[in-house]
Formats: structure tokens, sequence, C-alpha cells
């Protein structure tokens, strides 16, 4: 068994090229948007604007400026699955189609999946949708297929200023936390880690060195599995049904008076 | 802002909100129908036997619209039996796996029932059949479809709140609210069916309008609960769907049938139309929400 592998991507060496963005569509074949033709999203430098099936990688583009517009501040990141170890999508999958891997990754099985998008309503970071070109729901997959060849994913590898790191995951924590440190004294005090520890979902396995709140780049906060609601909510429909059963009941016992009287 | 605003739609349009519609009448249909099965009296069972082909009826629906709504409906097996191994493909944790089964079984169970009534008023070529209906067969196979009829009404809205959606998994009220909305609609549904088969007068017909309103009066409530469970998140309800869904769903739905629940025909359309406008508002008012995070003011 490989230990886990994962991405530490350090969105303060980002500089938005989305070489990850276009590396990732070319080695997983993933088709063009709006079949071609070029859409400009109008209010934003991105024009990708979202993780979805044809878009793996994505780097955000948070753009802010000052009321006046005198100040301007930019912050990108290479969004990608997070490859949770407790994992929201892998868990509600009723096909069984989404799978962890022996690199402790998480793969959605093209050839299994049947399109009923449960994982696209569970991943708190609606990182995955369907892909209508195989009418299954995708995402990353940490490039499996290279993974498995001993190879580096394709983002990683394109990635000009080594924001995407890929490694395991025990050596990435420990570079990403050093790297904070680092920024702390360089006088960036909100520089912070997401997802590098088990207290979110387990771990994520592509976790993230951001600089500002994690809302600020789409991030949840406290990002939660869904079957948190499964106990409360299945045992409150149960009393329902009950309720229901017993007015039936009921409502037949008093009509039976009603006659007799 | 609710963690739920970063996550993204899962599509579930309106060939969802028709099987949640369909499938709460049929399994509160084959409930209302046993009960006048078990404690009925002979003039009930018209109306039992009319809820069990409603029942059946509805099952048939959901599966199909189920089936036509995946992007792979050919695929549909997949949720029954592991496509690699072919054993059964079941997770107890996970609602719409869960659903898959319970939806089967209440088929399942149906199909007897109404076979048997369909052999008792000699409308099937296979007259020994009837036993279906008769005895402690009978009544098994009854409570047995009732209790996946119940389990088909109330798991949609767990299966809801078993996500990460706004409105969706931001309340556990949803479950409860559809199982009471599932069963009014269905007493409902089905006074509507006697009417048409000339059974309004009937004294089960009386029933099932008193038993409607009680069940509204339950909804209600549970429709309160479940606003207020929303908290802060409940503000998206602010506009176009919070005006549908009080006037539509408590106005026409809910309140108009119970102050002027006479007579039983029209009051019974609007509870069905406030059941399938509560549906589409819990569906189609998540749909657009998408934080893509990112305030564009520098602090």
């Amino acid at each position: 068994m490989p230990e886990p592998m994962g991405f530490y991507t350090d969105t303060t060496v980002c500089i938005g090229c989305k070489a990850c963005e276009v590396a990732c569509k070319e080695w997983n074949q993933l088709p063009a948007a709006n079949g071609g033709r070029r859409e400009l999203s109008g209010d934003s430098y991105d024009n990708t604007r979202r993780l979805d099936g044809i878009h793996w990688r994505h780097v955000k583009f948070v753009e802010q400026f000052s009321e006046d517009r005198s100040q301007e501040r930019w912050l990108m990141m290479s969004d990608v699955c997070k490859h949770c170890v407790r994992a929201a999508c892998l868990e509600v999958c009723p096909t069984g189609a989404i799978i962890r891997t022996e690199f402790d990754t998480v793969v959605i099985q093209a050839d299994v999946c049947n399109g009923c998008r449960m994982c696209i309503a569970a991943c708190p970071f609606g990182v995955i949708d369907i892909n209508h070109a195989s009418g299954t729901a995708q995402k990353c997959t940490l490039c499996y297929d290279r993974l498995q060849a001993g190879m580096v994913p394709a983002c990683a590898q394109a990635c000009p200023t080594q924001s995407i790191q890929f490694g395991p995951i025990r050596e990435l924590k420990e570079r990403a936390q050093r790297r904070v440190k680092q920024l702390h004294v360089l006088g960036e005090p909100r520089a912070r880690l997401y997802g590098a520890d088990e207290s979110m979902l387990g771990g994520l396995n592509a976790f993230y060195l951001i600089a500002d709140e994690p809302e600020v780049y789409g991030l949840p906060r406290d990002p939660q599995l869904p079957t948190r609601n499964l106990f409360k909510s299945a045992t409150l429909s149960t009393v329902g049904a009950a309720l229901v059963a017993l007015l039936g009941v009921v409502s037949f016992r008093k009509r039976r008076m009603d006659q007799r009287v | 802002m609710s963690d739920t605003f970063f996550t993204a739609s899962p599509h579930w349009t309106w060939w969802i909100i028709l099987y949640f519609f369909v499938g709460g009448i049929a399994g509160g249909a084959v409930m209302l129908a046993t009960l006048l099965r078990l404690l009925g009296k002979p003039e009930d069972q018209p109306i039992a036997r009319l809820g069990y082909y409603l029942g059946l009826g509805g099952a048939a629906v959901s599966g199909l619209v189920l089936t036509i709504d995946l992007e792979r409906p050919l695929r549909f097996w997949h949720m029954v039996f592991q496509s690699h191994t072919g054993l059964p493909m079941f997770k107890a944790w996970a609602p719409m796996s869960v659903g898959v089964w319970g939806l089967m079984l209440f088929g399942a169970f149906t199909l007897l029932a109404a076979a048997g009534a369909a052999a008792e008023e000699g409308r099937l070529p296979w007259p020994r059949l009837h036993i279906l209906a008769e005895g402690a067969l009978g009544r098994g196979i009854g409570v047995l479809a009732s209790l996946f009829g119940l389990f088909l009404a109330g798991y949609t809205g767990v299966l809801l709140a078993v996500s990460n959606r706004p409105i969706w998994a931001d309340s556990n009220w949803l479950g409860i609210l559809f199982l009471f909305s599932a069963a009014s609609t269905a007493a409902a549904a089905l006074l509507l069916l006697a009417t048409r088969t000339g059974h309004g007068a009937d004294a089960a017909a009386t029933w099932l309008a008193r038993f409607d309103r009680r069940v509204l009066v339950l909804e209600l409530l549970a429709l309160i609960a479940f606003v207020v469970s929303l908290g802060q998140v409940a503000r998206v309800l602010v506009g176009g769907w919070g005006v549908l869904l009080l006037l539509g769903v408590v106005g026409l739905g809910i309140l108009t049938p119970l102050v002027r629940p006479e007579p039983h025909v029209r009051a019974a359309r609007l509870v069905l139309v406030g059941g399938f406008l509560l549906r589409t508002v819990v569906l189609l008012a998540s749909a657009p929400i998408h934080a893509a995070g990112a305030g564009v003011t520098l602090r």
C-alpha cells in the first residue's frame, strides 16, 4: 500500500496563469464549455467561474476593491476536489460508484455512476457536477491513472510557481506548516492552513494555505458530512408516521361511535 | 452565511418534484386503504380497493420518472445490484439507497394488494388471486404495504436533509413535513377518485375528508416548525418563493380547505395544488443558490 498522497496548494504564490486548468483538461480529455463558443463572465477576469463536470481544476480570482477603488487586492486560488478523508460524496453514493483508492484519494468510477446526482448535493465544497459527454458525475481523480504509473498529477506538473505541490500528505503538511510560520514572520498574520488537520472531515487530502478567512475564497468554514442530519430527520419522520397512523385509527373509532349514536 | 451556500445544485427539478408528489400520494393512499380494509365495514371496501389501485399506479409512475431523471437511465439497476460483482447494493446510511429498496418493496406489496382487490372485484382472469385480499394473508400484505408506504411518504424529505444544500440540510423538519403533506394529498386524491367513480357519498369518503382536515393542521404546524428551524437561511425565501409558500401552500392548500371544507371536491383539489407547490418551492428555491465566495469589497 502506498502512503496517502495529495495536494498542498499554497495560494500565496499562485499567479492565476491557469496552466493547471489547461493541463487538467488536456490530460483528462475534458470537453470545452459551451461547445467551444467563447463566453465571458463579464464581471471578472476569470471566465471559468466554478468547478464542475468538465472543469476539475479552477483558478478562482478573488478580486477585491475598496469603496473608492483606490486600493485593490487580488487573491488567486487553484481550487480542486478536496479528496476528504471522510468524504460526503462517497458516503451518500447509492451505486458504489465512488471509491477510495490505495492513495487515499476519492474517485468516481465513470462505468458505474448512473447520474443520480446525489453526490453533487452532498459535496460540502460544490466540487462535483455532471459531465454531459459521459452522462456521469465527474470531478478531479487526482490523476489516478498517472499515480498508478508513478507520475505526478498533470496540474502539479504544469504549475510554474509550485503553488500546487503533490506528494505524501505527511511531508506536505510539514512543508505547509513551515511556510505558514515564514509568512507570519514576513508580516502576513492572516496566513493559515485550511483542511490540513483531522478536525475538518478527517483531513482534506487536498489542503490549502490561504491568506484570509475561508469564506473570502468561497470555502465553507466548518464543512460537515450529510449524515449529521440523518438520525434527527429520520426520528422526526418516524414520529410523524406514527402520528398519521394513530390519527387514522382514532378518527375511525370516532366515526364508529358517531354512527352508533 | 450558512456553510450550505458554498455547495452546488444537483439539478433535481420537475421529474423529482413530480416523484415527491406522486410517491407521497401513493404511499399515503395505501395506508388509508389498509385502514379502511382492517377497520372498515363491507361498504367501505370499494374505496379501499381504489386506494390500492392508486398506490400501484403511483408506484409505477414513481419508478418511471426516477429512471427518466437519471443521466444514464439504463444503469438504474446499479442502485440495486453492484455492477461489478452482481451482489446487492445497499447502504443503510444513504437515504437514496434505502429509498430505492423501500420503493421496490412498496411496489411489490402494493402489487399484491391491488391484485387481491382486483380479483375480489372479478376484474382479473385469475379469480383465485382473491386470497391475496382475504384473512391473515390479506391483512399482512396490507400492513406491510402501508409500512413501506409511510416510509415512501417521508424518506424523500430525509434524503434532502442528508445533503449539504441550502434549505434542505439546514433543517431536520422536511421529512415529517413531506410525510404529513403526503397523508393529506393522498386523502384528497383518494376522495377525488372515489367521487369520480360514484363513491363520493360513501361514509368512507366523508371519513377521508375529516381525516384530511386533521392532517392539514399537523402539516401547518410542521411547516411553521420547518421555516423557524431554518433560522437565518429562511431569508432566501423572502421574495417569489416565500410568496408562493405563503399564498399557494398555506393559503390555498391548507387554510382554505380548513376554513371552507365544503364542497369536499373543491377542498381536495386545493390540497393537491398545495402539496405540489410545497415540493416545488422546497426543490426550486434551493436550486440557484451558489456562493462563489469572495466579497468584492476590500476590508
